[in-house]
């Protein structure tokens, strides 16, 4: 269970401060298929920094499974990441020339994993990549699979979390299909909890809960259809007004 | 992380870039390779010149004119100031320790044989020279006490002078012309060729006659007072003889004789040349230690740099292994053990060419002189761990560097 309670994040920028999030809350619960939409700006990508433990809040708190996360420090942070957290990134995030059993292998090996051609070949089977593939490099490799090596590495060491941030950004309608399919399938089969950004409706019309952000604020938490899931949380009058 | 695991990391980033690891190791090659060769050169050198000094004989002596300072009258005494009865007189006095007394005169001067002929030292002595300087005849006789008595013109060839001047071989009876410039010039006979000895001087191109014949024969020999000059006494002393003690008696000896008030001569034992030989050579090694060791460090500089040039290159690459779950000392290992494969491998190619050009020299005529080196073990090592060290401090700023980067700015970097 993921929770943000009242989260603040400023950057000290030579132009003044810049307020990316201005007191979020936010509870996800184990197994939610989750997207954040937003207009460009709106503070969508930091607060999936913020819940990925790549970054701090500059205020309130981030309880993770009900323990406050906020203040660990950054070796602490890599440590519960590369166990709890896959991350999707829009550009894949490949290294270059390692191959694609080689970047399915590397969260392993940082965890000092045993197994790790085994686990990763498993990984890439899930995400319909077969032994063809296992040796490729990412120029070698079309911008879907790229996505999908990127999403079994991701899911290589069982994360509670996966992490998209507009995972479907680069790719074709169809390749996005079978992207969201996957992680469809590692929600409902393996429990995973899946947050996305995305601008796309279409995409976020394929999860079960879309929160919407304007200027550093949740001002919708709704189901796809738009029902209202849940009151919002007092303090978010953005949306009224 | 496991340390195989940023070994392999490393040599996969090495491999895939091979030009740029070339390049940045090619510093700490030449590096390592230059400590090694010149330290061996040196070493070389050093042993080269002692056993030449020891080639001259053992337990040998030399009295050489030299200058002093007479402050009571001021004035420099002259350059020449040992003559033959310097020598005369040291026999006489029979210096316990002294077994053998040989003065030297010696100027240049050409001798000529039929159609052949060659330019060398001439040098005037006494039969004790053969003792003295250990100096064997190969054919024939050295010069005799005869020859010395009766001055005379009898001449013994070195043995590269023999043969440039009899390439036949038949140089024993034969006569020699030497010829002191303008109309000047004797007829000697051949009476002895020496075996050949090497050394530092080339002594093998050198002819001896009488001291006496030197003496009446060539007027400039003489001093002033009508003196013949000598150029060297050589004294051989007993091996036990204690050479401090033999030194001050020829010291107070000539001294007298000479009455001076400082020594216008310097007495030399072969140890003291040995010692400043050693002195110069020494120095000449360390000298080439530190330039080859200032090479090493400008390698050292040339890995840093290209390791941060890396690190800044591979800012996403960074991020994402953060992202992954990368600790600081997963990219401070992944860093240095980089940096450390470079360097030693450079340090092992550097090794490889440093023996290889050392083996190479060893024996090679340079400069008309054939090079002795000495490949020196501890050189191996110490350029070695330098290499290894080098890679060590030059891996670890830049690793340092790349734990201080923030994982989102670098996935953001494009
Ligand atoms: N490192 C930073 N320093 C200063 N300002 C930042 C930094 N990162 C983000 N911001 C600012 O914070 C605000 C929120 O940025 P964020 O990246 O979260 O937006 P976003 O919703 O992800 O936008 P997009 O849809 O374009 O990706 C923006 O105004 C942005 O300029
Ligand atoms: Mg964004």
């Amino acid at each position: 269970m993921i929770e943000l309670r009242q989260v603040a994040k400023t950057y000290v920028t030579g132009a003044g401060p810049v307020h990316a999030l201005r007191g979020t809350d936010l509870r996800i619960e184990r197994g939610e298929f989750v997207a954040i939409m937003g207009q460009s700006g709106s503070g969508k990508s930091t607060m999936m920094n913020i819940l990925g433990l790549l970054d701090r809040p500059s205020g309130g708190k981030y309880l993770l499974e009900g323990n406050d996360v906020s203040n660990l420090d950054a070796d602490a942070r890599a440590r519960l990441r590369g166990r709890e957290f896959g991350f999707v990134f829009q550009s894949y995030n490949l290294i270059p020339r390692l191959s694609a059993i080689e970047q399915v292998e590397l969260p392993l090996v940082y965890q000092g994993a045993k197994d790790r051609r085994k686990r990763a070949a498993a990984a890439l089977d899930r995400v319909g990549l077969n032994a063809s593939f296992h040796k490729r490099g990412p120029t070698q490799l079309s911008g879907g699979q790229q996505q999908r090596v990127a999403i079994a590495r991701s899911i290589v060491v069982e994360p509670r979390v996966m992490l998209a941030d507009e995972p479907t950004g680069a790719l074709d309608t169809a390749t996005s299909a079978e992207v969201m399919a996957l992680f469809r399938e590692l929600v409902e089969v393996q429990g995973i909890t899946v947050i996305i950004v995305t601008h796309e409706p279409d995409i976020a019309a394929l999860t079960d809960r879309v929160v919407r952000m304007v200027d550093g604020r949740i001002v919708e938490d709704a189901n796809p259809a738009g029902l209202q899931t849940g009151p919002l949380p007092t303090g978010q009058g953005g949306a009224v007004s | 992380m496991k340390i195989t695991d940023a070994f392999t990391i490393a040599i996969r980033a090495i491999l895939g870039n091979r030009l740029r690891s070339i390049l940045t190791t090619l510093g700490l090659v030449i590096g390592v390779m230059s400590v090694i060769v010149l330290i061996a050169v040196g070493q070389g050198a050093q042993v080269g010149v002692a056993s030449k000094i020891r080639g001259l004989g053992t337990d040998l002596m030399f009295v050489q004119p030299g200058q002093s300072n007479d402050r009571t009258t001021g004035a420099r005494a002259q350059a020449v100031s040992l003559t033959k009865s310097d020598s005369d007189a040291l026999v006489a006095a029979s210096i316990p320790g002294v077994i053998g007394i040989a003065p030297q005169i010696s100027f240049n001067a050409q001798l000529i044989a039929g159609s052949n002929n060659s330019r060398g030292p001439i040098i005037g002595t006494t039969p004790d020279y053969v003792t003295v300087r250990s100096s064997p005849v190969a054919e024939g006789d050295f010069i005799t006490d005869s020859d010395v008595e009766r001055r005379a013109l009898s001449v013994v060839l070195g043995s590269t002078l023999a043969t440039t001047l009899f390439p036949n071989g038949d140089a024993l009876g034969q006569q020699v012309r030497l010829a002191i410039g303008g109309p000047l010039g004797f007829n000697f006979r051949v009476i002895g060729v020496m075996a050949p000895r090497g050394g530092v001087t080339d002594q093998d191109l050198q002819a001896f006659v009488p001291v006496t014949t030197m003496q009446s024969r060539l007027p400039f020999t003489r001093n002033a007072s009508g003196e013949i000059s000598v150029s060297q006494i050589s004294i051989q002393t007993t091996p036990k003889a204690d050479q401090e003690a033999v030194k001050a008696d020829i010291t107070n000896l000539l001294v007298s004789r000479h009455a001076v008030a400082t020594p216008d001569f310097v007495v030399q034992s072969q140890n003291d040349l040995l010692g400043a030989a050693s002195e110069v050579s020494a120095t000449l090694s360390i000298l080439l230690g530190s330039v080859a060791g200032i090479s090493l460090l400008v390698g050292g500089i040339g890995v840093m740099n290209i390791m941060l040039v890396s690190v800044t290159e591979r800012t996403r690459e960074i991020g994402i292994r953060r992202a992954v779950g990368a600790q600081s000392r997963d990219i401070v290992m992944q860093f240095v053990t980089e940096a450390l494969a470079l360097s030693i491998g450079g340090g092992l190619l550097g090794i490889g060419l440093g023996v290889g050009i050392a083996m190479g020299l060893n024996g090679r005529q340079v400069a008309g002189q054939a090079m002795t080196t000495l490949i020196q073990p501890w050189s191996i090592i110490v350029a070695f761990a330098v290499a290894a060290g080098v890679g060590l401090a030059s891996g670890s700023y830049p690793a340092f560097r790349a734990t201080a980067i923030d994982p989102i700015v670098a996935l953001r970097n494009e």
